[in-house]
Parts: structure tokens; C-alpha cells; sequence
């Protein structure tokens, strides 16, 4: 069989090289797809990252006026939207896009060309988006863009538009991956492979799709109802005319909360695998892992109206809320107990991808224990719209998703690539990143509890708020810095970096099993598996999980 | 009832689902603005729940036909296929029709979108319903297409099916949605 398949594919491969370009155009690979989305991942980090450092420049001292109010509004807009939609998901989706289908042993994905039109449908979704830039001024209404400000009264230019119809494309895109995730995983798992033995990534893809399958329809029904009403001069979403501006809440944060944890699902997913391979130690606990997501993926639907605390609910409501927000935390903090407890006694390997891992179990639980202080509704009233709130969610989303999505980068590189990544350079990454995250955010929270609004373009000499912020931008820079170290470790890496070989760290799961980077058919023969680490029952079949453990 | 190879059909139950919470806010929208009439038209003043309801027969009634076509691709029986598709398709036809015309009256009679807020949520709900039929003819047009070619096999039966479920989910949106804006809103008010 394995020797029909390579007999078929081989001549493909070699005309394909040929024509260069195309092939990443035209390509329906999973593997070709997963790194198109990294590459354009990579490409809104660098924009985004640069929009930040313009906000932080900004605000470097109290009263510069080194750009207008209307610019500072379009950053932080552009900066929110492209780091949630353009970086944090489709990096995510490339990742999954990349490894699912090696994880479990297919070929590819379910619909091959569904997976390229994911791609290309989001892709296309963020051009518009920056086209806005040439077509009179970026969107600038936040990247929630509340209603009444977004509506066309408000907010006359062609920006919002662009936000609209580009989260649209983002939002279509995405549904589809999500689609075809769930199916892959469903529906070509290798025989042996069985729900209770997949990967812990697998695993949170899986929960994963199904919260973007859930999430996402609600994200494009309110983008449709603000477009009519932009459109066709309507006013479902305008108090002015007998709208309602809390539909748009309760609409765009229904969505909103979930997306939350769509952008950490998969970085759990990446924690559970790099932590066990570097402290040599199978994961403790691997059903509460996997388990506590599914609770996460339910609670995260009951929670979004804590984002409205200040609009003035009822008493009830606020209790309801504030309490599964709380609960939500429960779940979460199983997941940090089973990622200490797979350390401890374990013999660890600090390599890159663990030292971001576990500086994401430090910063991750920080951002989550602001988190859950947010969900006593008295403190949010005094907080909200502070930066606090900048701080806090910068904590999970930057010192979670995106030191996970780090840590999974120098862990799969070789992998992608073929070659290890500089581990002098990661560590010189790691420790900038660290640092100048910590330097940017952690004096947030102190800056919001003095009373610092967020959103201000610039701010009154206050006592203590001139020398915060200039240590908070100068940590911005540091962290600009860290990404160019990134970059060059990259680009170093791929043309002098070591070979790395099949299976570079004495890692488990399938996609070790197959050569770096994988043939375009994946697998001659894909392993045998008889339990959730195949390749260590391979290399110790006298110690094989299944003869010491019951899975 | 489904097999672990029918990837079409388990991809387009997952789409089902996510489509249910794009029409569920859709829905929510109208009604809640339901509650709080503004000026204007109504659902009981401007709408004709009789002759939509008489359009409506004819989606509901797809349904069937499109599950004899399953029958009787399964059979096989190539030229059972093809009325029964056909005769959902026409079916669909006159849905579209229907709603053709009921959005041609209004609008003549100045009910437009952006009238008040019972004429936009409406139009948004049926608007995006109306959509959904069409690209559920698109793709029954193509399974039309494929089953005179006789290229409807075995191995694209997990497609047909999909379609199937489709076709169904867009019928049992329309239950719910007649239901909510002609049975209650026109009719009960």
C-alpha cells in the first residue's frame, strides 16, 4: 500500500518543486497551508507590534502630541483587531493546520480544499481590513466596536465598514477550519488512536472547533445586523431611533468570551504537549486535562455579559454572571495543578520552547487571578476601562496564547523546517521577552488602580503616572527588540541551523514518527498505537504504557 | 444512522450547528424588537400569513420530495432520482417566488428596510433565510446535474447526503421562523 502511494505522489513532487510559487498558491497541503498561516501570522505580529510601539510612544510622556487623537484611535482599534484576528487565531489555526493531521496519523486534512479556502478567505479578510488605511482612515470605534459609536452617524467614514466585512471574511474563514478540524479529528484518526489516547493538542483542537463552531455564527449575525443598519440606513443597533446599543453588547461579547478561550484553547493544547516531553514525564492527570476543557468550552458561553458590568444590570444578573465567571476559573486552575504536578519530579530539559512554557504558567495565572478579580463586580465598576484591564488582559492573552504559541514554535520548528532553532538565540529571545513583557504590563495594573483610563491619547502629569508609563514603554520596546531577535533565530535557523532529524527531542506523539519536514504523503507507515505515547512503546517495548498503565 | 466515512454529512451537521446560532440571534433580534413596537408597520398589519403560508407549503413539502430522491438514489433507481430532485427544485422555485413577491408588495406599499425596526429585523431574518434557499438550490442544481450525467455513485452519496441535511435544516429554519414572525406576530397579535 505505502509503496502505491509513493509510487503516485513521487513525480507530483518533483514537478511540483519546479514551478515554485504556485505551488504555495495553488496548494491544498496541509502542511503548505499550516505554514502559509504562520507566514501571515507572522507578518500582522510585526504590524500590530509596531501599532503598539506607536501607542506606547506616544504615550512615553504625559502631554506629547507625537500623533493626533483620530491616529491614536485607528492604532489601538488596529492593534486589537490584528493581534486577536490576524496574529493569536490564524497562528493557532497554523499550528493545528500544520500538525493535526500528522498528530493523528492521516494524510491530510478532511477537505483539503476547504482547508486553502480557510486560508486565502481569511487572508483575504485582513487586506480588507488594512485597505481601510488608503480608503479615507482605519476603523477606529475599538475592537468592539460599540454601537451607537460605530453606526454610521458616529462614525461616517468607510472604516467601521472595513472592519465589518473584513472580520466577516475572518470570521467565514475561520468557521470553515473549525469545520474541517472537527471532521479530521472525527473522522481519519489512525487505527488504535481512540479518543482517550489522542494528543492533549489534538484533544484541544478537537473542544477548540467546536467553541469556534459555536462562537463564530454569533460574531458574523451581529456583524450582519451592523452592516444593514450601516448600509441601508437602519437603526436596529441606534438608541437615537429606538435601537438598542445593548443588543450590540450582549451580541458582539456572546461571541466575544468564547473567543477568549478559542485564543487559549490551543495554547493549552501546546502547553500539555511541551511540558510532558521536557520533563520527561507522561502528563498527570490527562483525563482531567482534557475533561476540564470541555467545562471550559460550556462555562465559556454563560459568562459574557461580565464584560458589561458597568452598563447597569440587575442585581441577578451581575451575581449570575460574576459567579460563572468565578466557576470558570475552577476548570482553568485544574489545568495549572496538572501542569506543576507533570514537572515535579520530572527531569527537565530547559530548552526554549520550556522555558516559555513555563513562564506561561507564571504569567497565565497571574492574568487569570486578575481575571477572576474582575468577576467581583464592585471592583470591576471601579476598574473597568482602566489599565488594569489593559494589564490583565495582556497577561493571558501575551503571557498565555502568545508565549504558548512561542514555546509551540521552537518545539515544532524543526519539524516545519528540517533544522533546530539557535537555542543561544532562543534563550536571548526568551529572556527579552520575558523581561519586557513583565516591564510593559505588570506597572499597568498599578497604573490602573491610580486611575489611568485607557483609550486617552495622552494624560495630565499625575504623581507617579509620568515614570509608569515611561517604564511600561520602555518594557514595549524591549519587547520590540525581543520579536527582531525572533525573526533573525528564524531566518539563522533555516539556512545554518543544526539538522534536526526525525524526532530531535525524544518526543511521543506521531508527528516525530515521520521524517522533518514530513514527505508530502506524511507517513510510509504510520506506528502502531496501543496507547498515547507510540513512539516511546516503540523505542521501549518492555516499559510500553500499556504494559505499566491501563490506556 | 451515519458512518465515520460520511465526512460530508458530519461536516455539514457541524455547520448546521453554527448556522442555528447565526439564525438563533436573528430570530432574537426580531422578537425582542417585537416586544417593543416602535411607529409604523407590524408584523399584523403588514404581513399576509394566508398566501405566505401557501408558499411556505411548498418548502415544507421539499422536504419530502428530497427525501424520496435519497430513496430513491439508494435503490438505485437513476430516473426517480432525477423527477424527485426536479421536483424539489421547482418546489424551492416557488418558495423563492413567494417571497419574491410578498418583498415586492411591501416595498411597493413602503415597507422598506430601513422603515422601523420591525421592517429591518424582518428583512434580516427573512433576507438571510431567503439566502440560504438559494445556495440550498445552487447545490441541488449541481446534484441535479451529476445524477442526469449518471455520476451520482456510491462514493458521492456521503455528498448527497449532505445536501439532504442541508436541504432539511433550511426547511426546519422555516418552520420556526413562519411560525414566529406570521403565526405569532400576524396572526396571534
Amino acid at each position: 500500500m505505502s509503496q502505491i502511494v509513493e509510487a503516485g505522489v513521487a513525480p507530483n513532487l518533483v514537478a511540483s518543486e519546479r514551478e515554485g510559487l504556485l505551488t504555495w498558491v495553488a496548494s491544498v497541503d496541509h502542511k503548505q497551508i499550516g505554514i502559509l498561516y504562520m507566514i501571515s501570522s507572522m507578518f500582522f505580529f510585526l504590524v500590530g507590534g509596531i501599532e503598539a510601539l506607536v501607542i506606547r510612544l506616544q504615550l512615553l510622556a504625559p502631554g506629547l502630541h507625537l500623533i493626533s487623537p483620530e491616529t491614536f484611535d485607528q492604532m489601538f482599534t488596529m492593534h486589537g483587531t490584528t493581534m486577536i484576528f490576524l496574529f493569536v487565531m490564524p497562528m493557532l489555526t497554523g499550528f493545528s493546520t500544520y500538525v493535526i493531521p500528522l498528530m493523528i496519523g492521516a494524510r491530510d486534512m478532511a477537505f483539503p480544499r476547504l482547508n486553502a479556502v480557510s486560508f486565502w478567505i481569511q487572508l483575504f479578510g485582513g487586506v480588507i481590513l488594512y485597505f481601510s488605511f488608503i480608503a479615507g482612515g482605519a476603523p477606529n470605534a475599538g475592537w468592539f466596536s460599540y454601537t451607537p459609536l460605530s453606526e454610521k452617524a458616529y462614525s461616517s467614514l468607510a472604516g467601521v465598514d472595513y472592519w465589518v466585512v473584513g472580520l466577516a471574511c475572518i470570521g467565514i474563514g475561520t468557521l470553515a477550519a473549525a469545520i474541517n478540524f472537527a471532521v479530521t479529528i472525527i473522522c481519519l484518526r489512525v487505527p488504535g488512536l481512540t479518543i482517550r489516547r489522542l494528543p492533549l493538542f489534538v484533544w484541544m483542537t478537537l473542544v477548540n472547533s467546536f467553541l469556534m463552531i459555536g462562537a463564530l455564527p454569533l460574531l458574523n449575525a451581529a456583524l450582519a445586523i451592523l452592516l444593514i443598519d450601516r448600509f441601508f440606513n437602519a437603526h436596529v443597533l441606534d438608541p437615537a431611533w429606538g435601537g438598542s446599543a445593548l443588543l450590540w453588547q450582549h451580541y458582539f461579547w456572546s461571541f466575544g468570551h468564547p473567543e477568549v478561550y478559542i485564543m487559549i484553547l490551543p495554547a493549552f493544547g501546546i502547553i500539555s504537549e511541551v511540558i510532558p516531553v521536557f520533563s520527561r514525564k507522561p502528563i498527570y492527570g490527562y483525563e482531567f486535562v482534557a475533561a476540564s476543557s470541555v467545562a471550559i468550552a460550556f462555562l465559556s458561553f454563560t459568562v459574557w455579559a461580565h464584560h458589561m458590568f458597568a452598563v447597569g444590570m440587575s442585581h441577578i444578573a451581575n451575581l449570575a454572571f460574576g459567579f460563572a465567571s468565578m466557576l470558570i476559573a475552577v476548570p482553568t486552575g485544574v489545568k495549572i495543578f496538572n501542569w506543576t504536578a507533570t514537572m515535579y519530579g520530572g527531569r527537565i530539559r530547559f530548552t526554549t520552547a520550556m522555558m516559555f512554557a513555563v513562564a506561561f504558567l507564571v504569567t497565565f495565572t497571574i492574568g487569570g487571578l486578575s481575571g477572576v478579580s474582575f468577576a467581583v463586580f464592585p471592583l470591576d465598576w471601579q476598574l473597568t476601562d482602566t489599565y488594569y484591564l489593559v494589564a490583565h488582559f495582556h497577561y493571558v492573552l501575551f503571557g498565555g496564547s502568545v508565549f504558548a504559541i512561542f514555546a509551540g514554535f521552537y518545539y515544532w520548528f524543526p519539524k516545519f523546517s528540517g533544522r533546530m532553532m539557535s537555542e543561544r538565540l532562543g534563550v536571548w529571545h526568551f529572556w527579552l521577552t520575558f523581561v519586557g513583557f513583565n516591564m510593559t504590563f505588570l506597572i499597568q495594573h498599578i497604573l490602573g488602580l491610580a486611575g489611568m483610563p485607557r483609550r486617552v491619547f495622552t494624560y495630565p502629569d499625575l504623581p507617579g503616572w509620568a515614570v509608569m508609563n515611561l517604564i511600561s514603554s520602555v518594557g514595549a520596546f524591549l519587547l520590540g527588540i525581543s520579536v527582531l531577535v525572533f525573526i533573525w533565530n528564524i531566518f539563522e535557523s533555516l539556512a545554518n541551523g543544526d539538522v534536526a532529524g526525525d524526532n530531535p527531542w525524544d518526543a511521543w506523539t506521531l508527528e516525530w514518527a515521520t521524517t522533518s519536514p514530513p514527505p508530502p504523503e506524511n507517513f510510509n507507515r504510520v506506528p502502531p498505537v496501543r496507547g498515547r505515547r507510540p513512539l516511546w512503546d516503540l523505542a521501549h517495548p518492555e516499559r510500553a504504557d500499556e504494559k505499566v498503565a491501563g490506556t | 444512522m451515519i458512518s465515520i466515512r460520511e465526512r460530508g454529512k458530519i461536516g455539514v451537521g457541524l455547520f448546521i450547528l453554527s448556522e442555528m446560532n447565526f439564525f438563533l440571534l436573528l430570530i432574537i433580534a426580531y422578537v425582542y424588537y417585537h416586544a417593543y413596537p416602535g411607529p409604523g408597520p407590524t408584523a399584523a398589519t403588514a404581513l399576509n400569513p394566508i398566501r405566505t403560508g401557501l408558499f411556505s407549503l411548498a418548502l415544507f413539502s421539499s422536504s419530502a420530495t428530497i427525501w424520496m430522491a435519497s430513496r430513491a438514489a439508494r435503490r438505485p433507481d437513476s430516473r426517480g432520482l432525477v423527477m424527485w430532485l426536479s421536483i424539489t427544485i421547482a418546489l424551492g422555485l416557488l418558495f423563492m417566488f413567494g417571497q419574491a413577491r410578498e418583498y415586492y408588495d411591501l416595498i411597493a406599499s413602503g415597507v422598506t428596510v430601513s422603515r422601523n425596526l420591525f421592517a429591518t429585523t424582518f428583512f434580516t431574518l427573512t433576507g438571510f433565510h431567503g439566502l440560504h434557499v438559494m445556495i440550498g438550490l445552487i447545490a441541488l442544481c449541481i446534484t441535479l446535474g451529476l445524477a442526469r450525467a449518471g455520476k451520482l455513485h456510491e462514493q458521492s452519496m456521503d455528498g448527497f447526503g449532505a445536501v439532504e441535511w442541508y436541504w432539511h435544516f433550511v426547511d426546519v429554519v422555516w418552520v420556526v421562523v413562519f411560525s414566529i414572525v406570521y403565526l405569532w406576530g400576524a396572526v396571534a397579535s
